[in-house]
């Protein structure tokens, strides 16, 4: 039926790199579920946006499923307890971001029963409205599970008239990161119907699902599901060239379409949508299921781990217990890596917990990391032009950021940079590229924040003036009124007069019962 | 002989006449089009960092960027801009760049006010003191701070009879610091004033 626009034919970004893969030795063995964990810690804020109000005290018994934190908007994602137990405190515990920080935790204790609380399935989602879907996906609090974790509630939601196509992203590019295809392997049902419920909630007619072109194994049990479950021939499966980062959604969607997000737009003016196919799975959990998002498939790989797996964790398991489940680690431990070996971020702690976006746990040893190098000067070589596939001036960038000179840099289009780190690998001088631009984003940031601040605080200063320079010509003309009645001859004079023969009248009443004296005396004064 | 004095004469006259219409038309254009002392002012306030803390001895920012517009004020009166503040300013006004007048106090790291609500009388004093109307609170009731407004321009501290408010350092966002350079963590960069501010 519907013509295939998107993946029709397969285009190509600028730059990126062609990496090892190392993603085999972690689909050796079929997901599991490590064991229930002592406790769980789940920071309130696990996606991009504001915090919703927490909806358990300490000491409340939970059920599995139950929400621990409202949401008022899209932007907001709620908490759902992973399992049942007892919400013993809410305290500091390390988190992944920022690095090095602790944020507010909810901590569960488990009691092993797994008594789930009620779930409400939507019933025949085929034919469910749009906005239905929407509030289910959104009380079920996804947020993107690609690692972004954008709520996807609000990517949903608006009138998006001209998404005619959803695109599933299951091309992971990161080396070892293998998650989405152990997920796409044993759950691909659950892909297409999770599709078809995200196209529907989007109003678009098809669903490509892309994945990279080394899944065999992938396409083989998608093919099978599409077979099954897609009667109206609304899904394709589009195996793209695994080239380093295609995964990234602007890249993936240049790709497919042939197009560019534009710099200050959004996916949706190009007729496509782009989510993970993790978030597909939870949405048809969500839907179809009725349960909330509460566990993830997260990869425990690397050459320090001794059984690299996939392990479906419950979201707020401490890392240690992943390391755990998976074997242990082995050798020289040099650190702990959150997501890929490009664009992740180092763990400051082995105690912070699995969020929604929590894709991989890489253990690497001392002689997997680069030795560090010192930092030379840049050389202008022009390599970090050659590989970056945003088509920026990375060398360019560098240099207005060190410099100080941000304005410039933004208008260089910082913001486009989407810190997949090719720069900083090409890089013959070893200049920490990606630092640079997040450090630069940050500041341009706080920047922003305070030009803010000092707005408001202007508008708020002139509006103080404003209203005092007012009270005071009220009083001023309140003044004049009086003085001007009082000079006005007779009229005044008989006023003043009957003034003083009411208090007189009234003194008279108060004192009769006795010290009058005193009373009248200091009236006189 | 005199066809070439009159020719002298010619072209000095055409000259004069020449130079008077240009400076007819220059002074005419000049006050016509004189710079808006209005909007001078306003892009003196855009840089001052709207604190209105009353360092510069004069009531709030745009009184100060009045004065200064109207060269009453030297550009480096406001503390809380500090140097790179000052350093805009002169740009603005192509004047040289000098160093803060220390009298009017030292640039410090943004702070926010907190009200000790035990210790609070509800006296009202610190609600009048406020220039941004950042402090909520009635009668002999307890005051608190928004903090989202406060500037932290400290002017509510000596109105309070009871000294029950602080200034807390304000929270930063976080930003990612560059490996080896320690002053780039927290936004401490050289070039940067706000961030520098924050210290």
């Amino acid at each position: 039926m519907a013509d295939f626009e998107v993946g029709r034919h397969l285009h190509r970004f600028p730059g990126g790199l062609r990496l090892r893969h190392h993603k085999q030795i972690a689909c050796r063995d079929p997901l599991t579920r490590p064991e229930l964990p002592r406790a769980l810690y789940l920071p309130l804020k696990q996606h991009q946006g504001p915090v919703g109000e927490v909806l358990v005290e300490p000491g409340a018994q939970v059920r599995k499923g139950q929400p621990l934190s409202r949401a008022t908007s899209d932007r907001e994602v709620p908490v759902h307890a992973p399992t049942s137990g007892t919400v013993t405190m809410v305290r500091r515990w390390p988190v992944s971001w920022p690095p090095g920080s602790e944020a507010d935790c909810l901590v569960l204790e488990p009691d092993g029963e797994e008594n789930w609380c009620e779930r409400i399935p939507l019933a025949d989602w085929r034919r469910a409205e749009p906005q239905a879907l929407i509030e289910h996906v959104r009380a079920a609090g996804l947020a993107g599970l690609g690692g972004a974790m954008f709520p996807t509630a609000a990517k949903l939601r608006g009138d998006w008239k001209r998404v005619h196509t959803l695109i599933l992203n299951g091309s992971e590019c990161e080396p070892y990161i293998s998650c989405d295809e152990m997920l796409m392997r044993e759950r691909p049902v659950a892909i297409v119907e999770g599709g078809l419920i995200l196209a529907r909630a989007l109003g678009a007619e098809r669903v490509v699902i892309a994945i990279e072109d080394q899944m065999g194994a992938v396409s083989r049990s998608l093919g099978r599901a599409l077979a099954a479950h897609d009667p109206e021939d609304r899904c394709r499966v589009v195996a793209v060239t695994t080239i380093y980062p295609e995964g990234g959604e602007k890249q993936l969607i240049q790709v497919l379409t042939g197009a560019e997000v534009p710099h200050d737009g959004l996916p949706q003016d190009l007729g496509v949508a782009c989510l993970n196919v993790g978030t597909a799975a939870a949405a048809r959990d969500a839907v179809i299921d009725g349960t909330p998002l509460i566990e993830r498939i997260v990869t425990v790989s690397g050459p320090g781990i001794e059984h690299p797996r996939n392990l479906i964790t419950l979201l707020g398991t401490p890392v240690h217990e992943l390391l755990q489940a998976a074997g242990g680690v082995q050798g020289d431990i040099d650190r702990l890596v959150l997501g890929g070996p490009m664009s992740g971020l180092p763990l400051a702690s082995d105690r912070i917990p699995v969020t929604k976006g929590s894709n991989c746990i890489l253990v690497l040893r001392r002689q997997d990391v680069a030795r560090e190098q010192p930092v030379m000067p840049c050389i202008n070589c022009g390599e970090c032009v050659r590989v970056c596939p945003a088509s920026l001036l990375p060398q360019e960038l560098y240099k207005y950021i060190e410099a100080g000179n941000h304005e410039q840099a933004e208008s260089l289009n910082l913001y486009d940079c989407i810190e997949c780190g090719c720069c900083a690998h090409v890089c013959p001088s070893h200049i920490p590229l990606v630092d640079w631009y997040r450090h630069g984003k940050g500041v341009l940031r706080e920047r922003g924040i305070e030009d803010a601040r000092a707005q408001n605080a202007r508008q708020r200063f002139e509006a103080r003036e404003k209203r005092i320079t007012e009270e005071k010509e009220q009083r001023r003309r309140k003044r004049e009124q009086r003085e001007r009645k009082l000079k006005s001859g007779g009229d005044a004079k008989s006023e003043v007069q009957a003034a003083i023969e009411r208090a007189r009248a009234k003194s008279g009443r108060q004192n009769r019962p006795g010290k009058t004296g005193e009373t009248d005396e200091g009236g006189e004064q | 002989m005199s066809a070439t004095l009159g020719a002298i004469l010619t072209a000095v006259g055409v000259l004069l006449a020449l130079l008077l219409a240009i400076g007819l038309v220059l002074l005419f254009s000049a006050r016509r089009w004189k710079p808006d002392e209005g909007s001078v002012v306003e892009q003196i306030n855009a840089i001052l960092p709207q604190t209105q803390c009353g360092q510069c001895d004069y009531p709030g920012c745009r009184p100060y960027a009045e004065a200064i517009a109207n060269g009453e004020a030297d550009i480096n009166q406001c503390p809380p801009g500090g140097e790179e503040g000052v350093r805009a300013l002169a740009d603005l006004l192509g004047r040289e760049p000098k160093p803060l007048d220390a009298s009017h106090g030292e640039t410090k790291p943004p702070m926010v006010a907190v009200i000790d609500e035990d210790r609070c009388i509800g006296c009202k004093l610190c609600i009048q003191a406020c220039p941004v109307d950042a402090i909520v609170g009635a009668p002999k009731m307890m005051h608190t701070v928004i903090a989202e407004e406060c500037t932290g321009c400290e002017l509510c501290l000596p109105p309070c009879p009871v000294d029950c408010i602080d200034l807390v350092p304000r929270r930063q966002p976080f930003i990612w610091p560059i490996a080896g350079k320690p002053d780039t963590a927290r936004g401490a960069d050289d070039s940067d004033r706000r961030a520098r501010a924050h210290g």
